[in-house]
């Protein structure tokens, strides 16, 4: 047994001079250019100005990497260890902003603590990949097939993701839901199980629809998505002007600086949820592929080390924030195309703001620390370990 | 051991199983994603861009300024002038009433023209422009510059109104504008009449020539925003301004004659050129303010207008009918010698004529005695003509009388002319579908009965009388933006009558005002080389009945005033060298020779002082260029 095999526990991991000099920096340099591609939008959004978003954002990045760094160098064992902790924690506060959060944009989302403002939900995004890769971490391949065995971790992503759709935040509550889902099904759960999911969540959406549980705002989102034309000045304006932006752009875009549709404000929340059209309106199909591509290899980076990690909960927990990532950019570039209703979700790394940021690059924390330990074992019962 | 390790393999062989699935899964997702953006940016580009510079340009119309309506030496009666406007942007303004306070110390603003403005600052966005008030004086101009720091977002803007310097003068020629009604905008596609402020013309020279006084609209291509604020203006497309009117008028004389014609309460008087046709002066009184009209007219003014026993807005030289009275004698004449009367037939007037049971009275009650052409013109001896018409009968005499334009519309190039009547059997038969009565000739023959016409066909009865005989029309446009209205002087056809008839008809004319005891003698012209020549008419209103002529016909100055006479005068002058010919009709104005003919007379004296035909237009002071 080489001593990579039962180096269990911290004493028998990495010194932290290792794990600095394993950071994978070429995927530190593939999120600085995407997150430079967000500068440059944000400059932009402002008319050519660094404020009044611009620099804040950079703050926030730098913060971001400094936040993402020090996750990487925390131990495997010690995130399986707080998995359900954590978890419980973000629950806890899911249900007090339920009561006492602040409502924005009509929805309660925040709890403000002064400093800055938590999403419990943006929180739970991270804890739910920490609690479901451990779950199935401390499951061999025969118990996945037992029923019953699943009634928990379906719970777990259940809970988180009605009491957001509760606040209420559609989009979010998918993402839960789908993040969920993808890890059930790469740790292995059978096909048919989700064949059975399915057609349940049809029957439930139904239900939701018919029973009142959709805030009417909810509805025309889907409606409006549906048919954006019936009222283009109305709950279709988004969506219409936004086709119209990057349509506009063409091949090769309107310049930066230059896009009629986003300078002259037709184009609503251009800094935050609409960066994207923005981005294909002044750089055109050139920079939207561009960015695409970026994103996809950050995917295919996620991937690789998932495939790599030689524990479960590690290969778990990769895909888990990878999958979030994908969740996160495929949502928002497909809304703002009119593929999908429009559902508050922000382009990671890119649109203003902190939350989204934080999550994603606690995510990236959290992939390079797998990295890191790719090639350690993870105790089965961490409750028991030492 | 090996079970667990097993247990491991599998599991990893699944994970690596189904990640390849999601992870083409997920190829797949982006790939809909890149398809999407090619759609949207390459095959339905063309489209999207175009939307967008729908959303991003505003086109606004740009008013080009109308063409100057001017008078036969470059005089403007018709131009454009500066107006000043104040301006408001509320957010450039800390406190809006306050500055709404400090500009009304300056001009002083109505409480309805406050609450006017706060509606209008509510139903805008604070940066549209509201007027807080027009058409501010030059002076209020100055203060409102000079107290531009109290005054925070106030500022002046310039427009262009339409001025007639010459105001009620020339209302009746010129008309006037004002804002289109929507029925006019339906039958119009220029998108100048769609803008808020734009005026067309509505009456007058102004309508008849509003299309080449219009010019074109120009436009400007704003670059706007989402809420509608200008970025910066993209492109400029300044409008083609409208295009001059040279009319034939000669305001000053025009000017004389309405007021020689206000002495009287109502009226009408024509002076025109007997060669060109070119009208002079067509005056009519009273009239009206057209800047009443610019602004819109309250329903009491309009009421007041419309309700006038004077008709102020009828314009009486071409829509005023009147029987011509005895200024249709020489049509009688000419008609007479057409039926192969001599001139030198006489006919005895002892005051009264019987045809059947009627009788038929002279306005002399006595009578003439016996009368040859001359002398039936002369004293306008109405037993004279009754016996010419009698020979010529009905049909002669009115065909005598189109052939001197009396009877249908003259075709001049203004609005509102009215055709007049000139009976004949067929018109009876149509109109009553009855027999025409012999009795009724004779009344036609001095100008009564069913004869209207318009004193602007007297004065062309009158032209083509001392023309020789050529059928002159009238005109007033002279030439429209730079093209003249025609080569030269015109060349109308001679009308088909021996000139000698209508030696016979001047010379009666002559007769009148020159030789002692003519009806118009006292009325002469007596200034060498301006000598007229003239026919009077008293055209009555009412019918005079058997028990009244016994008793004794009622004095005009004992009638209502709607019931008087019509007063008449034909005349044209220099009496050897006709050049100009002049019609004068004062409504209810008595007897042609003591009311119509003195004004004709200064009229014509006038006139020929100024000689606008003679004088070149062009060489004398030319086209002035109007500001």
């Amino acid at each position: 047994m080489g001593i990579e095999l039962h180096s269990v526990g911290s004493q028998a991991g990495l010194r932290l001079s290792q794990r600095i000099k394993q950071i994978p920096w070429s995927l530190v340099l593939l999120i600085s250019m995407v997150a430079s591609i967000g500068f440059a939008m944000l400059y932009s959004a402002a008319n050519g100005n660094t404020e009044p978003w611009m620099n804040k954002q950079i703050l926030r990045f730098g913060v971001g990497v400094a936040i993402m760094l020090t996750i990487a160098m925390v131990d495997l064992q010690r995130l399986a260890k707080i998995a359900y902790p954590l978890y419980a924690l973000a629950l806890v506060l899911l249900i007090y902003v339920e009561f006492f959060g602040e409502v924005g944009m009509g929805a309660q989302r925040w709890i403000d603590l002064k400093v800055f403002q938590l999403q419990p939900s943006e929180l739970m995004k991270v804890s739910l990949c920490l609690v479901l890769a451990r779950y199935f971490h401390g499951l061999s391949y025969e118990e996945i097939g037992k029923p019953w065995v699943l009634i928990p971790p379906t719970l777990m992503a259940l809970a988180p993701a009605a009491l957001v759709l509760k606040q209420p935040d559609l989009g979010t509550a998918g993402m839960l839901l789908l993040c969920g889902a993808g890890i059930f099904f790469v740790a292995g759960v059978r096909w048919w199980k989700f064949a059975i999911v399915f057609g349940i969540g049809i029957a439930g959406a139904i239900g939701a629809w018919n029973s009142g549980f959709l805030r009417d705002y909810q509805k025309n989102r889907i409606l409006t998505f549906l048919d954006p034309e019936s009222d283009a000045l109305g709950a279709g304006y988004h969506i219409t002007q936004s086709k119209i932006a990057l349509g506009s752009g063409g091949v090769w875009g309107k310049g930066l600086l230059q896009g009629s549709q986003a300078q002259l404000e037709f184009l609503p929340e251009r800094q935050t949820d609409f960066i994207f059209t923005m981005l294909g309106e002044e750089l055109g199909m050139v920079g939207g592929l561009l960015l695409l591509s970026l994103y996809s290899l950050l995917v295919l980076y996620g991937f690789a080390i998932a495939l790599r990690t030689r524990s479960h909960f590690g290969r778990l927990l990769a895909f888990g924030v990878t999958m979030n990532l994908f969740l996160y950019f495929f949502i928002n570039t497909a809304m703002v195309m009119g593929l999908i209703p429009v559902v508050g979700i922000p382009l990671p790394l890119i649109s203003y703001g902190g939350t989204a940021m934080m999550t994603v690059m606690v995510g990236f924390g959290l992939l390079m620390a797998v990295y890191i330990q790719r090639d350690f074992r993870v105790g089965r019962r961490t409750s028991n370990e030492e | 051991m090996s079970r667990a390790k097993q247990q491991t393999q599998n599991q990893q062989k699944v994970f690596t199983r189904r990640l390849a699935i999601l992870g083409g899964l997920k190829g797949l997702m982006v790939g809909t994603l890149a398809a999407r953006l090619y759609y949207l940016q390459v095959i339905e580009g063309e489209k999207y861009k175009l939307l967008a510079e729908e959303n991003r340009i505003n086109r606004r119309i740009l008013f080009p300024s109308r063409g100057l309506i001017l008078d036969r030496f470059g005089i403007a009666l018709a131009s454009n002038s500066p107006s000043y406007r104040a301006i408001l942007v509320a957010e450039q303004t800390p406190d809006l009433e306050a500055t709404l306070k400090s500009f009304s110390e300056i001009a002083p603003l109505s409480e309805r023209e406050i609450a006017r403005i706060m509606k209008a600052r509510k139903n805008n966005r604070a940066f549209v422009p509201i007027t807080i008030k027009d058409d501010l004086d030059w002076e209020q101009v100055n203060a409102v510059e000079l107290n531009l720091p109290d005054l925070p977002g106030i500022s002046i803007e310039i427009d262009q109104k339409r001025v007639y310097p010459f105001g009620g003068i020339t209302s009746h020629i010129l008309g006037y504008v004002a804002v289109p009604s929507e029925k006019e905008v339906d039958k119009d596609s220029d998108p100048l009449l769609r803008q808020p402020g734009f005026r067309i013309g509505k009456n007058g020279l102004e309508r008849q020539y509003d299309l080449p006084l219009r010019g074109q609209a120009g436009e400007s291509q704003l670059e706007v925003n989402s809420v509608g604020r200008v970025i910066r203006e993209l492109a400029r497309q300044e409008g083609e301004p409208g295009g001059d009117l040279v009319t034939t008028l000669d305001v000053g004389l025009h000017q004389y004659a309405h007021q020689r014609l206000s002495a009287e309460l109502a009226g009408a008087a024509v002076v025109m050129d007997v060669y060109t046709g070119d009208l002079l002066a067509l005056a009519s009184t009273p009239s009206y303010d057209p800047t009443a009209f610019y602004r819109g007219l309250t329903t009491d003014e309009w009421q007041e207008l419309t309700n006038d026993i004077y008709g102020p807005l009828n314009n009486k030289p071409i829509s005023g009918q009147y029987a011509p009275g005895s200024t249709f004698k020489m049509i009688t004449a000419i008609a007479g010698l057409r039926a192969g009367m001599s001139p030198h037939d006489h006919v005895v007037c002892n005051g009264v004529t019987t045809l059947g049971s009627a009788r038929f009275h002279c306005w002399k009650r006595e009578g003439h005695g016996p009368m040859n052409m001359l002398d039936g013109i002369k004293n306008s001896c109405d037993v004279y003509f009754y016996e010419v018409a009698r020979r010529a009968g009905i049909d002669l005499l009115a065909d005598t009388a189109r052939m001197f334009g009396l009877g249908s519309l003259e075709e001049l190039d203004l609005p509102g002319e009215k055709p007049g009547l000139i009976p004949d059997t067929k018109w009876k038969r149509a109109t009553f579908n009855d027999i025409w009565h012999p009795g009724e000739t004779l009344v036609a023959g001095i100008g009564q009965g069913f004869i209207l016409t318009t004193p602007l066909q007297l004065a062309v009865m009158t032209a083509r009388l001392a023309n020789g005989g050529y059928a002159v029309k009238p005109r007033l446009a002279r030439q429209i933006s730079e093209v003249p209205n025609d080569e030269g002087t015109p060349v109308f056809p001679r009308i088909d009558l021996p000139e000698e008839f209508l030696r016979i008809a001047r010379e009666g004319m002559d007769q009148v005002t020159n030789g002692q005891r003519g009806t118009a003698y006292r009325s002469r012209i007596d200034v060498p080389g301006m000598e007229m020549a003239g026919k009077t008419g008293t055209s009555q209103v009412r019918r005079i009945t058997m028990a009244e002529r016994q008793r004794g016909v009622i004095k005009n100055a004992d009638l209502p005033w709607n019931q008087r006479d019509n007063a008449l005068f034909v005349a044209f002058a220099p009496v050897h060298a006709p050049r100009y010919a002049c019609c004068v009709v004062v409504e209810h104005g008595g007897g042609g020779s003591a009311v119509a003919a003195p004004i004709a007379r200064d009229i014509l004296i006038e006139c020929q002082r100024r000689d606008p035909s003679r004088r070149n237009p062009n060489a004398e002071g030319g086209r002035r260029e109007m500001p």
